[in-house]
């Protein structure tokens, strides 16, 4: 998966216009040769260890599986990794493919402004041009991370089309790139998009899973029962997936933005009132109306707040493969705060939903049963607006 | 005989060229994409493209983005443009393209919008965000004939794709003439005939160059080099600033005018 047109199955594939098909083919082409280039695999490896800090721990929760009394509960810590998300991962693995295409500038968009932090960062590492399209919205909620990628030399475009959130980011930077399509490459930082960006941020987080299966075969002498991650295009849950899809004992569950509760325009689950339909390169499930429009969409963590699913994830939930389900806001706010005082880690809004359903089901389960829940990155950026959801105060830096 | 086709050969037939008009469907209103209509077509348009609102038009700069919201403010739906075109037939024959991305068109029946579309008088359709690789990958996406299938080439698109859409293009080729979006730009792309060559070697389907012409200098030298100019974000923007306004007819009449003037005089 996918087959050479980048279809899972019914979803995914190239739904861009001409103006982008050559480019896209170009990448393609030069990704399969990149991937199979064992100089390309020794620097990306190389630059994973020393520069992005991986392997990351899998770490054993022991006083959050105590507090809820069942499954034991391990931590995929991409916390941990430089710039404190797994988007580094992708970022760092399509910059080097950008240099091999000879591209001279780098764009990307953002929603909570790990994957711009991320690209800025690879970007100036390089040498390269930088632009991050962000919407204005989520440049007010994430002020942290815009600061960080200016330091990092990059210009940050606010977006004010539509809602100003996610996607119209997308569509700016779709816009720039069809513009600027010779001399730019668009780093994607979902497993969203158009062919080949699904396969390919797919391909770049897979050492997520590859990591922690290691790691609790070593750990435990057996694999987990459950993995959980958080789905928003849906990259971490991917990377943390893919490497157990053949272990069929594995059970994997993807958790969306229940937002308010799944009430149209108030949520960010495709899987719950969503319907097939194309955006944005894709054959997905995804928030629309019945003229096709693409509905408003709401959660109190930028980077899940998104009308679209991945493909694959699209794909995977047909098969009954993975399950996928939702955390609303304040389950996630409630899960936030409890990992950062009992375990003394403070999660990023986005992972906070995973941790939200672990924490529903973990009580439940044996206490021989093993999960992995991927905190894909860390909380620093959210604090400001947890203290404002939590507390209802507003936090002046 | 398509109503697309018919307007090529008969321009092919007179040595001339056609002239393309791109307007938002229901920008401001649909009533007043009407009387816009009509009064294009008595400008000597050839063809008009009519828009149907999409939420998140990439290919589109920012005038015609700002018109699609507009329009879909004012409730315009791609069932109304279908009763609206089926309206409009009853005053005029004037060629109609729909030019829309693929989620209103899948969301309401991929077939059954090519079927209904060709019922109410539409003669083409561009779906921007489709390119001929995916239909036959996609059981969904076919449709029976009736709607002539207009294809995009770009500046980018190499020559072995210029075979593949041109092999599947219908009623006319729209070349993009520079890469980026829709949008009016004061000078014109350079490299466009060397493009237009390769796709004239590759096919006898009529060619219109869009994307960047807003003046009669530019759509003259465009017209001498393909079959049609389309001229689509110059008259958006006109219609953004004067649409609601009781002159609207006149001032379009006196910018469209000399630009059907200066195609029609090559």
């Amino acid at each position: 998966m996918p087959d050479a047109h980048g279809h899972f199955g019914p979803y995914g594939g190239m739904f861009v216009p001409e103006t982008l098909m050559a480019a896209l083919q170009e990448l393609t082409a030069e990704y399969e040769k990149a991937k199979n280039d064992p100089a390309f695999r020794a620097e990306l490896d190389q630059l994973l260890t020393d520069y992005v800090g991986r392997p990351t721990p899998l770490y054993f929760a022991k006083r959050w599986t105590e507090q809820l009394g069942g499954a034991k509960i391990y931590l995929k810590r991409e916390d941990l990794l430089h710039t404190g998300a797994h988007k580094i991962n992708n970022a760092m693995g399509q910059i080097l493919l950008a240099q091999r295409l000879g591209k001279t500038r780098i764009i990307a968009e953002t929603g909570a402004g790990q994957h711009g932090v991320a690209t800025a960062t690879v970007a100036a590492r390089a040498g390269l041009k930088c632009v991050i399209y962000m919407g204005q919205v989520d440049m007010e909620r994430q002020m942290l991370n815009v600061a960080r990628m200016r330091f990092l030399g990059a210009e940050v475009v606010p977006v004010t089309a539509g809602q100003a959130t996610l996607k119209e980011a997308v569509n700016e930077a779709m816009r720039d790139w069809v513009t600027n399509v010779r001399d730019t490459h668009y780093i994607l930082g979902t497993a969203y998009g158009a062919h080949p960006y699904p396969m390919m941020v797919r391909d770049f987080h897979r050492v997520i899973g590859l990591e922690a299966r290691r790691q609790i075969l070593e750990r435990e002498e057996r694999l987990p029962d459950l993995l959980i991650a958080c789905v928003g295009g849906g990259s971490n849950a991917i990377g943390l997936f893919h490497a157990f899809l053949d272990d069929k004992e594995v059970g994997m569950v993807g958790v969306e933005a229940g937002g308010e509760g799944i009430i149209p325009e108030r949520h960010a689950a495709r899987f719950q009132g969503g319907r097939l339909g194309v955006l944005q390169g894709a054959k997905t499930w995804l928030l629309a109306n019945e003229d096709g429009q693409i509905q408003l969409t709401h959660s109190v963590s930028a980077g899940l707040d998104y009308a679209a699913v991945g493909p694959e994830h699209a794909y995977l939930h047909d098969q009954g493969r993975a399950e996928y389900t939702y955390a609303t806001d304040d389950e996630a706010l409630n899960a936030f705060q409890s990992l950062s005082k009992i375990e003394g880690i403070i999660p990023a809004l986005e992972s906070s939903h995973a941790l939200a359903h672990a924490m529903k089901v973990a009580p439940q389960m044996d206490k021989d049963k093993i999960i992995i829940v991927n905190v894909s990155g860390r909380g620093d950026k959210d604090v400001a607006q947890a203290a404002r959801f939590v507390w209802g105060e507003t936090l002046k830096f | 005989m398509n109503r697309i086709d018919e307007c090529f050969a008969g321009l092919r037939a007179a040595g001339k060229k056609g002239f393309v008009a791109y307007i938002a469907a229901g920008d401001p209103d649909l009533p007043t994409t009407r009387e816009i209509v009509l009064t294009l077509a008595r400008c000597g348009a050839d063809v008009i493209e009519l828009g149907v609102p999409f939420s998140d038009p990439q290919a589109d700069g920012i005038v015609n983005q700002m018109a699609a919201e507009r329009a879909l403010k004012a409730g315009t739906t791609l069932p109304k443009v279908l009763a609206f075109i089926k309206e409009l037939r009853q005053e005029t024959q004037v060629p109609l393209v729909l030019f829309t991305y693929l989620n209103p068109v899948y969301t309401y029946g991929f077939e059954a919008f090519h079927r209904d579309a060709a019922a109410a008088g539409a003669d083409g359709v561009l779906i921007l965000d489709l390119p001929p690789d995916e239909a036959p990958l996609n059981d969904e996406l076919t449709a029976g004939d009736g709607l002539k299938r207009i294809r995009l080439i770009a500046p980018t698109t190499p020559e072995s794709r210029i075979k593949l859409i041109t092999e599947q293009a219908e009623g006319f080729i729209y070349y993009v003439s520079r890469e980026g979006v829709t949008g009016a730009q004061s000078s014109l792309a350079t490299g466009i005939s060397d493009q237009l060559q390769k796709i004239q070697a590759a096919t006898s389907t009529p060619i219109a160059v869009g994307f960047g012409i807003s003046t009669p200098i530019q759509a003259s030298t465009v017209a001498r080099m393909a079959d049609g100019v389309v001229v689509g974000s110059a008259i958006v923007k006109l219609i953004e600033q004067h649409g609601t306004q009781s002159d609207l007819s006149d001032r379009l009449t006196a910018f469209v005018k000399p630009l059907v003037d200066a195609v029609k005089a090559v």
